[in-house]
């Protein structure tokens, strides 16, 4: 073995059994430094003859790359043993539970409210709204019901003492047809009283003076209008169907029109809708005339009273149109199964949590109303 | 309003079926609500005879019957009533009857050791009757039929149909009306209403009308020499079926007119009236006791019929006590006068009194059927009283004049959506009473107040053709999908919802109106109900807050350790009404764990945090916002805040909830709350969809720290705003990083430490740029008091 090799062996043996960082870098400056063994053999070429340079310079280059790179191998490796020992004492037991984040619900009003919006937008509906405390004018007399009317003793009406400026007492809504007052009144003015199609749906909290088991003193109504040329029943009956058929999701929906009355439409009908029993719970939907099926009623409806247009300053031998109320709380329960309508009023975290939704199933017509 | 078939079939000749007369009431919009036959609960009872009668061997005062009900062998009865005799015919019920007047079944039974079967009934066990004194006896003859139904031998098999009626038809609160409205279905025909000429003699009585708008008209006849006594059975039969309760024949008259035709009356026992009567405004206080022995004062608006001495009848609504037909009556003045309808339904109002005359006179009575009225009612008295009828007066002139409505077929299909051939129409509306001319000039009948206008006439006939026959059409609609269509406070409404939501709190929605002592401490209420269904519920809130408390407090009654409960709604205050959103946390922030250690409660900052993302999903700008005090005097004083958009727009309130507001609304332990007043939160332009072009900062942003001694009292807050404004164009962020109190700084002191973040423009910050800044930093902190720390 000639003098290199063995300059070789020693130190790539020394390197493998240096203990540490400090070892090594000793080792290294012995070899490689400035004035190292293997340094000072390098610098020996610039003395040697052509010949003797083309046999020693790759020897010696050699064992100098040789050298430095199980220098750094041996450097890595002791990185690499000091990284492993710091991370097992860094070990945490990660069966443990995270925190949980507290989860919010969304009431099933707002949510069946936030489904009407979507099923009514995509017919061509915005969203309009009014006050609670409204007038007598509103609600009543501009509905074609006067002073004296007998239906006026259908409307379990909550008054205050305040009065408007025709010293009528004010009240809280009995429902939200004063929206429609509201509506057709702020496009007749807009228009000079010539009038535009209107289609509109008017969620919001309607009260009544009225608290048993099924009934609460506030609940929720949409209110619907379309005033426009030429709108008939026909359309009328389309659009519940269309409505109640996307609302609830199924295409087996049947609507029974029957003849009423109310004082702001002409026609009148309240509107059944047949429901059918499946696994012991009444189901909206399939044949109401088969076992334990039958006809509920969910809404009234009717075209928009001439009296009515007229009292919103609109032409009613130009505008027509229908309107329909529905209790949306009464909606909800159809859907959702709620039994117990004074439970919406509770605030009770078990009935949210059993019955509210997730913030983010915002009902969209894509994704189905449904949630 | 409630009927007999039978009483039906007196006007309506038809071969329908109870099934088909049913679904036809509720297809025309006279909307079936009940049907009972008062049959179905008596099917099981027997006519039966008593061929034994003998005493029982260990009772007195019961007998041993053997009682023959038609099967093959007779049964044996024990039985106490006194009546029971040999060969006497009654009612019996076998064993397994159900007694619906006892509400029990009978079953074999040994009474005082002797076995009984079954039972001989009185009408009380039956519910035909209050007689409990003895068992049912019929007459001899109906041994004739021993073993039949008892049902079909009093012919009591009459389904009773029980409809609802909508305001607007007064003409079918009489069961002819309904008769009419069914023929016109082509289900029957209407019978003609014959009313045979009377016998009338003698001068009518003195009745006049001095008031011509409130009794436009005043008809009344008298009959003498008659005798009042029971109805017979067909008319108390028929009564009972509406629900009305017989009380003798003149009474029983009275209302089966107004049941049977929708026309109210009212009868005066001569002898007990002073002079003429006559139809006049009441005197303001006077008193009258009506026949439901309350006594209602009067006023200057209401109309009353009077003799000389006073007062005997609240025209319309009800008669009085004084004047009313007994057993003794000999002689009557039937009054058939018309009420102007909004008249009756304000008097009505006013002396909160309802009858059956004022829900049809404030409807408005047929004006032409005054003298058919009074000539029914006249028939029935001489039929069923005898006597001798006088000649009818005839005071003022009922309002019969016609409306007629220009009325053309196509609007049928125009309004009602259905095409309906123009002879079919004609002949729906000539079958509901309406005349119509070559022309299509439609007369509305006289009982037909409610037909204004065309559109009625359109409902008139859909009705009848049947509203499910209406095709379904789809709305017009602009071609192409669906636009947006909800406003930006209803976008930021719904954003702010579902964030809150999303932040783990839970909607909730509670009453709008609160109890005076709730609103008490949140300033009281602007809109307290004149008529509220309790006290409870009295006061529109001023808040959201009171309700949120009081959810939160029936939460921790039920075991929930941690409670955050939100609500949108909107606040009444005196001038309008404001959507806000409400929030209130009680009980554990953060549940006890591994982690975090004990249990926290919740502070004033964990209802600050849940505000400013709300206010950010919402779409407020909330790094404009600035931090004020004066939240309210429902919150603690020290811990609880405002948002502003400058001084004086207040976006929200947050804060601890003061002790005593929780205290007061039984609310244990403490609480933190909010609210957010989404109408002050500006709405932003929509601007469409296209952003900013994306232009990040070509040079790196650099930061800088400053640790400040300050007065204890500063808020941070001010320190963090003025040296952010030290030099707007270069400082584009400053966060409060630490917060230390300690003897190192000094009593009455703190130190508050600043992060600023500087990027630059247009060129890399220099050293003197930097101690630029710096200086200006330290400057504008000084202004409130702030040394640099050393």
């Amino acid at each position: 073995m000639s003098g290199i090799e063995a300059i070789k062996e020693k130190y790539l043996g020394q390197i493998e059994v240096a203990a540490d960082g400090d070892v090594l870098e000793a080792i290294r400056v012995a070899a490689l430094g400035k004035k190292g063994e293997i340094s000072l053999l390098l610098k020996t070429l610039g003395k040697m003859t052509p010949e003797e340079r083309q046999t020693e310079g790759p020897r010696i280059n050699g064992t100098r790359q040789a050298v430095a790179d199980a220098i750094a191998a041996r450097k890595e490796a002791m990185e690499s043993d000091v990284l492993n020992a710091r991370l097992a004492t860094e070990k945490l037991d990660m069966t443990l539970p995270p925190p949980s984040a507290p989860k919010g619900s969304i009431h099933p009003v707002s949510q069946v409210m936030d489904e009407l919006a979507e099923i009514f937008a995509d017919l061509g509906f915005s969203v309009a709204t009014g006050p609670e405390i409204e007038d007598d004018w509103h609600n009543f007399t501009a509905l074609n019901i006067p002073e004296t009317h007998p239906a006026r003793a259908m409307h379990d009406t909550f008054y205050f003492p305040q009065t408007d400026d025709s010293g009528m007492p004010k009240l809280l809504r009995t429902h939200t047809s004063p929206v429609q007052i509201r509506t057709m009144m702020d496009v007749a003015k807009q228009t000079d009283g010539a009038g535009e199609p209107i289609y509109i749906i008017a969620p919001g909290r309607t009260y009544r003076s009225d608290s048993d088991a099924t009934h609460t003193p506030m609940f929720h109504q949409v209110e619907g209008l379309v005033i426009d040329k030429g709108i008939h029943m026909g359309h009328l009956k389309w659009t519940l169907e269309t409505f109640v058929r996307a609302f609830f999701e199924r295409d087996d929906i049947e609507l029974r029109l029957r003849p009423s009355y109310f004082p702001f439409t002409e026609p009148s009908a309240e509107v059944d809708v047949g429901f059918s029993v499946e696994k012991g719970r009444r189901i909206i939907g399939g044949d109401p005339r088969g076992d334990n099926g039958g006809w509920m009623e969910i809404l009234g409806s009717g075209m928009v009273h001439p009296n009515v247009i007229r009292n919103c300053g609109l032409d009613p031998d130009v505008w027509q149109g229908f309107a329909f109320g529905c209790g949306i709380d009464r909606l909800a329960m159809l859907k959702y199964g709620m039994d117990d309508l004074r439970a919406f009023f509770d605030g009770d975290l078990r009935w949210t949590e059993h019955y509210g939704f997730d913030a983010l199933d915002v009902p969209t017509l894509s994704g189905g109303v449904g949630a | 309003m409630k009927f007999s078939l039978s009483w039906l079939k007196t006007h309506l000749d038809t071969d329908a079926s109870l099934t088909e007369i049913t679904e036809k009431l509720t297809d025309i919009g006279l909307e079936l609500e009940g049907l009972e036959n008062p049959a179905d609960a008596l099917k099981p009872f027997r006519v039966a005879k008593v061929i034994e009668a003998g005493p029982h061997p260990n009772a007195d005062k019961l007998q041993l019957l053997k009682v023959d009900d038609g099967s093959n062998e007779p049964w044996q009865v024990v039985c106490g009533a006194p009546n029971a005799r040999k060969d006497m015919v009654g009612v019996f019920g076998p064993p397994g009857t159900y007694i619906p007047g006892s509400d029990f079944t009978l079953k074999p039974a040994k009474i005082r050791d002797v076995e009984s079967f079954g039972m001989m009934c009185s009408a009380r066990e039956l519910e035909l009757g209050d007689d409990h004194d003895g068992i049912i006896e019929l007459p001899a003859d109906a041994a004739a039929a021993v073993g039949t139904s008892y049902a079909d031998y009093a012919q009591l098999d009459d389904p009773v149909m029980d409809i609802a009626i909508t305001p607007n038809r007064q003409d079918c609160m009489g069961v002819r009306g309904i008769a009419r409205d069914l023929a016109a279905t082509g289900i029957g025909t209407l019978k003609a209403l014959s009313i045979d000429p009377i016998a009338r003699s003698g001068a009518g009585p003195d009745v006049r009308t001095d008031d011509s708008e409130g009794c436009p008209a005043f008809y009344g006849c008298t009959i003498s020499g008659l005798s009042n006594g029971t109805s017979p059975d067909w008319m108390q039969a028929r009564l009972k079926s509406a629900g009305q309760k017989p009380i003798n024949a003149l009474v029983d008259i009275t209302n089966y007119v107004m049941l049977d035709h929708g026309r109210p009356l009212h009868v005066y026992d001569v002898a007990k009236l002073k002079g003429g009567l006559v139809a006049r405004k009441a005197t303001v206080g006077e008193k009258l006791t009506a026949l439901n022995d309350k006594e209602y004062v009067l006023d200057e608006t209401m109309t009353v019929i009077a003799d000389d001495n006073g007062a005997h009848d609240i025209g319309g609504i009800m008669g009085g006590a004084e004047t009313g037909s007994e057993e003794s009556t000999t002689e009557v003045l039937i009054e058939c006068a018309y009420f102007d309808p909004a008249s009756i339904a304000k008097t009505g109002q006013k002396l909160m009194l309802t009858s059956d005359a004022r829900q049809r006179f404030e409807r408005g009575v047929d004006p032409a059927f005054l003298d058919d009225g009074i000539n029914i009612a006249t028939a029935l008295v001489l039929e069923l009283c005898g006597g001798t009828a006088s000649e009818v007066t005839r005071a003022g002139t009922p309002p019969t004049e016609q409306r007629t409505i220009d009325y053309d077929p196509k609007q049928c299909a125009a309004l009602g959506g259905i095409d309906v051939a123009p002879d079919k129409q004609k002949l729906i509306l000539e079958a509901l009473g309406f005349s119509i001319d070559s022309n299509w000039t439609v007369t509305v009948p006289t009982w037909r107040r409610d037909v204004e206008g065309w559109q009625d006439l359109v409902e008139e006939v859909v009705r009848i053709e049947g509203l499910d026959s209406v095709p379904s059409t789809p709305l017009p609609r602009k071609a192409g999908v669906a636009k947006p269509t909800a406003s930006p406070e209803q976008l930021a409404e719904r954003k702010a919802r579902r964030a809150a939501a999303a932040r783990g709190l839970n909607e909730t929605v509670t009453w709008s109106f609160i109890s005076d002592k709730e609103a008490a401490p949140f300033g009281g209420g602007n809109w307290s109900l004149a008529n509220p269904i309790s006290e409870d519920l009295k006061v529109m809130r001023p808040s959201l807050l009171p309700g949120l408390i009081a959810a939160a407090q029936r939460n921790a009654d039920r075991g929930a350790s941690s409670i955050r409960l939100f609500e949108v709604g909107r606040r009444y205050l005196e001038s309008s009404e404001h959507p806000t959103i409400g929030l209130v946390l009680a009980g554990e922030n953060r549940m006890r764990s591994w982690q975090a250690g004990s249990a926290t409660k919740y502070d004033a900052f964990d209802a600050k945090a849940e505000v400013l993302a709300i206010l950010e999903a919402a779409g407020a700008p909330v790094d404009k916002l600035m931090d004020f005090a004066e939240a309210g005097d429902h919150y603690h004083p020290g811990q609880s805040g405002t948002l502003r958009l400058g001084p004086k727009k207040i976006l929200a309130a947050y804060g601890a909830l003061h002790p005593s507001v929780t205290k007061a609304l039984g609310l244990k332990g403490s609480a933190v709350g909010a609210e957010i007043f989404l109408d002050a939160i500006p709405m932003k332009k929509a601007k469409g969809h296209m952003r900013e072009a994306f232009a990040p900062p070509t040079l790196q942003a650099v930061t800088r720290d400053f640790a400040f001694i300050v007065d204890a009292d500063l808020p941070a807050g001010d320190l963090v705003r003025a040296v952010k404004g030290a030099d707007k164009k270069l400082i584009t962020d400053a966060r409060l990083f630490d917060l230390f109190e300690g003897a190192s700084v000094g009593e009455g002191k703190k130190s508050l430490a600043v992060e600023i973040t500087l990027q630059p423009v247009d060129a890399t910050l220099t050293e003197d740029d930097l101690k630029t800044v710096s200086d200006k930093v330290v400057a504008s902190a000084a202004k409130l008091g702030a040394e640099l720390r050393g």
